[in-house]
């Protein structure tokens, strides 16, 4: 099929500089691309669509990508990532519970069932630990406890909160690390490119102004961030590791959707992560 | 290389907020002024709207 006969779509109702460069790269390689808004979309069950039929998902928020990418995927429409992926990567337990039953390593992790369950899970682990939203990103709520007295009280918390998933709590070991993670880019299952993010604070999320450094690929690196990527069954994912002070290499989660303005930025011109995507994109199209 | 064209106007402050040639649909510019959020509703013609707030579930 020409390239100029293709129809792709791009879901995301906030774009940002990810999206912007994806459209752009569609673009220079000459497809027509069509933004898809989520808050104006509706799929009726059955209905036939006659929107794109490869679409590309970059919504940012986690239950309008899911449910989008399964309504799509119900019309027949090809949706990357897929909403099996996205139902992964978008869930920490499902994806620590993927990892681990394909034997990628992984942070020592425990799903308890209620917040006094996680209380003696804990104490399993020892201090400090991780308590995690099951569900949210941007290290939104994630929580190092130091010792019982601290996780007794976040727990408490939790349990006070109105929704049932807030009850399901996720903890998990903490890793000793440098003041830095690894996110590296996979594309197709190739490796596109890596950065440590580094910052003063714990949590080493770029939206709470963590640094992007470049990180060099090597094949340890490659190999692992690859296997995580196609273990959660995504094409495009931005796999976040942890290396410990004896060099060894965990995964910590994959992102779907990921975002990659630091990782580019640090790169210069030497990858193009947008067009990375741009060209699985084309060549899942054609397929 | 985007440029700045025209100027639109903040819903917040009436502050000036630079308009870019490049600018897409559903983009977010941050006002000069007051830093609020706008959300491009239109391109053609030039047209902002409220950016909605960041929810919980935002974010990879």
């Amino acid at each position: 099929m020409n390239s100029a006969t293709l129809r792709l779509g791009v879901l995301a109702s906030r774009v940002r500089f990810e999206e912007k460069c994806i459209l752009a790269a569609l673009e220079r390689r000459g497809v027509a691309c069509e933004q898809i808004d989520p808050r104006t979309l509706a799929v009726r069950a059955g209905a036939p669509w006659t929107g794109p039929r490869t679409v590309l998902n970059r919504e940012v928020g986690h239950y309008r990508a899911l449910y989008a990418a399964s309504a799509l995927e119900s019309t027949g429409a090809r949706v990357l990532n897929t909403a099996a992926a996205a139902a992964v990567c978008g869930d920490k337990w499902q994806t620590s519970a993927a990892l681990v039953a394909r034997g990628v390593p992984t942070p020592d992790t425990s799903l308890a069932l209620t917040p006094d369950a996680a209380l003696a899970a804990l104490e399993q682990f020892g201090y400090p630990a991780v308590i995690k939203p099951l569900v949210g990103s941007w290290g939104r709520l994630v929580t190092r406890v130091t010792g019982p007295a601290m996780a007794a009280a976040v727990l408490e918390h939790l349990a006070a909160l109105p929704s049932p998933q807030s009850h399901i709590v996720y903890v998990q070991r903490e890793v000793a690390k440098a003041d830095r993670d690894i996110r590296v880019l996979v594309v197709g299952g190739r490796a596109v490119g890596a950065t440590y993010r580094r910052s003063d604070e714990w949590r080493t999320n770029v939206a709470r102004g963590a640094v992007s450094e470049r990180c060099p690929l090597d094949p340890g690196l490659t190999e692992l961030a690859v296997a995580a990527a196609k273990t959660v069954g995504a094409h495009i994912a931005g796999v976040d590791l942890l290396q410990d002070p004896d060099g060894r290499l965990t995964v910590l989660e994959v992102n779907d959707r990921v975002e990659f303005r630091g990782l580019q930025q640090s790169h210069g011109t030497d990858i193009d992560v947008a067009d990375a995507v741009a060209a699985l994109l084309i060549e899942e199209a054609q397929a | 290389m985007s440029q700045t064209l025209l100027a639109t106007t903040c819903l917040e402050c009436d502050a000036e907020v630079p308009w870019e040639n490049d600018a897409r649909v559903g983009e977010i510019v941050e006002c000069p002024e007051c830093r609020t959020e706008l959300e491009v509703e239109s391109v053609e013609p030039p047209r902002l709207v409220l950016a909605p707030e960041v929810e919980e579930d935002w974010g990879e």
